[in-house]
């Protein structure tokens, strides 16, 4: 192997030798069928060289993303919107930890840029280590209370990796307080009001423990220190019936912009994928068609034709992913399975439910609502307080063959959803066929 | 009841409502409404003022800098004490437990003086205790096992004029072994919860009353004025399926 010259830079002997084992451990792991190899790759070339990270981002343009919710999809648009400009290396995978992002640049070591997923509470680390030119904070809200720390926690380590990296333009969500609170000593921060509608999180603001008082979308913080939202740089001015809207720009410039994933979120991720791709140097209007097209990330809005029914699936993690998933079901949909499991992944408390206003579900109308999960009869007596009579089916992949031979919407938690996923696939290889054919 | 409508008023759910909690209010209120009774939900936030007349009053869990705004907001307005003074029922989960009794210590060793409405002391334990937690019932009324979900660093100490709402059969609960009832001879025997006058308070999330529909009924029957055994009894299979599957999770059989 040659060692790229181009990078101004060329590789130690002992970057290029955990280099080499990585990629070699990579294709053994996928090989060996341990999923897209991505983890086992880097942690093999992390051991044999630990600056691996260092070595392989020097030279590289960088884009971190983090946030609670929309990072893989926000990076994948990202990563879609500087292919623009060049070469672009990414764990679009969803490993976003060190050995994620040491696979996804040793695997892209030729690119020019990188777009990475980072974890939040991994974020000072990878920050330091490759020295990004741009930060995406897209949101905060708890994940799982049983498993992750305190919201408070987290906004520490993204207000340290800001702090450590001035040179880096901070992409942030104007429209949420403790991503603000965050990026609030910045050098160079370009404000996205990409929505923020769970505010069950942000109560007090980090800097002040005090209150946050709102009106409307516009917020404050009581007491001293002049704290409130920033005048946003980007703002979405108007959402057509498709769902296609108008971005309005700094120096007043309109881009319209039509995504391939559904939801009010993803119009938010979109908003800060575009304004990182253009403080890299992307013209506005390629970054919006670039993202435009970005449709199923990791299979999170994938569909599957299982036994004639197209089966569209919907991944929500937490609270908050909940209340904006709702919104990502089409309003036509007449058959819906919502399938919660309480692994030690997903938060073993199910407790959260009773966050979630269920209400966008219920005014759906939906024929058929099938509860479903190691968890479906907590998930049942919600939807029943919620009003909503809902079927009980603990395997979603029988749940679905339970519905009419139509449309299928699933939304699913974590480990639901990745065993869903497992359970179509397997059927699918089985049967034989490939592509999109039928279980 | 002061009026027509059954109030049950949650109180501060944006500080005191993350783990769940405020799902114990639309149990309360769909029970009622269920029976023929008109229930209707207040939110009370910070910003308002706590009305000491509403019919049952319910609190939930917080992290620790939400907790201590709950707790400063609580003292300024005495709605809630008044509320206690004559005996309306309160229902505090975890954080509020902690904040209505005489004062806590969070995780940062900041003493926090609470609303003294309940003879108990919280202080860290030092771990946090996460987890599946079953208790048999020690309140005169309740004859269910309690199932839920605690999730809490502070260990409370009842004082003489608290007494335990149950025994724990699995989990921690009050995680002080101190408040072993006197007379009872097993010192290992650990409780769960202060119940005094017309407070009960808990550390079961789960929510507590979505679980232990029997708990729920006795709030709405004490808010009624009623027994709890004139209640209409209300069908909800699926609950019944929910509590066997919690218990058979942790090894429990249903006692009646």
């Amino acid at each position: 192997m040659t060692p790229k010259q181009s990078r101004g830079r060329s590789l130690s002997a002992r970057a290029r030798a955990a280099l080499l084992a990585g990629l070699g451990a990579r294709a053994a792991s996928k090989a060996m069928g341990r999923g897209a190899g991505g983890m086992f790759g880097g942690r093999v070339a992390l051991r044999v060289n630990p600056e691996m990270i260092e070595d392989l981002s020097a030279g590289k343009r960088c884009v971190l993303i983090t946030g609670t919710n929309g990072k893989s999809t926000t990076t994948k648009m990202v990563a879609s919107a500087l292919s623009a400009v060049g070469r672009v290396a990414g764990n679009l995978g969803g490993d976003n930890m060190q050995t994620g992002v040491a696979t996804a640049l040793m695997v892209g070591r030729d690119a020019h840029l990188a777009a990475l997923e980072v974890d939040e509470m991994n974020m000072p680390d990878i920050a330091g280590r490759v020295s990004p030119e741009a930060i995406v904070l897209l949101n905060l809200s708890r994940d799982q209370l049983d498993r992750v720390g305190e919201i408070g926690t987290v906004e520490k380590r993204l207000r340290d990796a800001v702090n450590a990296n001035p040179q880096a333009t901070i992409i942030a969500n104007c429209d949420d307080p403790l991503v603000v609170s965050a990026a609030w000593d910045a050098p160079k921060v370009v404000w996205v009001a990409a929505g923020a509608p769970w505010k069950d999180d942000a109560v007090s603001f980090p800097r002040t423990a005090t209150l946050i008082e709102r009106h409307g979308d516009d917020w404050e913080v009581e007491g001293d220190g002049g704290y409130r939202r920033p005048v946003p740089d980007w703002e979405i001015t108007e959402v057509f019936e498709d769902g296609s809207f108008d971005l309005l720009g700094p120096d007043g410039t309109h881009t319209p912009v039509s995504l391939s994933v559904p939801g009010r979120a993803n119009r938010g991720n979109s908003a800060q994928a575009i304004a990182a791709a253009v403080a890299m140097g992307v013209a506005p209007i390629r970054a919006a068609r670039a993202v435009g097209a970005v449709s199923g990330v990791a299979g999170r809005y994938q569909t599957y034709d299982v036994a004639g029914r197209p089966v569209n699936l919907l991944l929500a993690k937490n609270p908050a992913g909940w209340q904006e998933s709702q919104t990502a079901i089409p309003s036509n949909a007449e058959q819906v399975i919502v399938a919660v499991n309480a692994q030690r992944a997903d938060g073993t408390d199910t407790s959260w439910l009773w966050d979630v206003d269920f209400t966008p579900l219920r005014d759906l109308g939906a024929s058929c609502i099938i509860a479903s999960g190691e968890r479906a009869a907590d998930l049942a007596v919600r939807l029943d307080y919620a009003g909503i009579t809902a079927e009980v089916i603990d395997s979603p992949f029988e749940a679905i063959f339970a519905m009419d031979v139509a449309p299928v919407q699933v939304l699913a938690n974590y480990t639901a959803f990745r065993d869903l996923k497992k359970e179509i696939e397997t059927a699918r290889a089985k049967s034989g066929s490939g592509g999109d054919s039928d279980v | 009841m002061s009026e027509s409508v059954l109030r049950i008023g949650v109180v501060y759910p944006e500080v005191l409502g993350t783990y769940g909690d405020t799902g114990n209010a639309t149990v309360l209120r769909e029970r009622a409404v269920r029976r023929g009774v008109p229930a209707e939900v207040m939110t009370i936030g910070l910003s308002d003022v706590i009305p000491s007349d509403l019919d049952i009053y319910v609190l939930g869990g917080g992290e620790d800098t939400a907790q201590a705004l709950a707790a400063s907001r609580m003292r300024e307005h005495r709605g809630l004490v008044e509320a206690a003074e004559s005996r309306r029922p309160i229902l505090a989960i975890c954080a509020s437990l902690q904040v209505l009794g005489e004062r806590y210590t969070d995780a940062g060793g900041r003493e926090v003086e609470g609303l003294g409405l309940l003879d108990v002391v919280t202080r860290p334990r030092g771990s946090r205790a996460i987890g599946e937690l079953v208790e048999r019932p020690l309140l005169a009324g309740l004859t269910h096992l309690l199932t839920g979900f605690e999730n809490h660093g502070g260990g409370t100490t009842l004082g003489p004029d608290a007494k335990p709402l149950g025994k724990v059969l699995v989990g921690v609960g009050n995680g002080s072994v101190e408040d072993s009832l006197e007379g009872d001879d097993s010192s290992s025997v650990l409780y769960e919860g202060a119940v005094q006058g017309s407070i009960i308070g808990t550390y079961l999330h789960g929510p507590a009353l979505v679980r232990n529909p029997q708990l729920a009924d006795y709030l709405l029957a004490e808010a009624l004025g009623v027994n709890p055994g004139e209640l209409a009894e209300i069908e909800m299979p699926l609950v019944e399926r929910l509590r066997s599957e919690r218990l058979e999770a942790v090894g429990v059989e249903e006692e009646n």
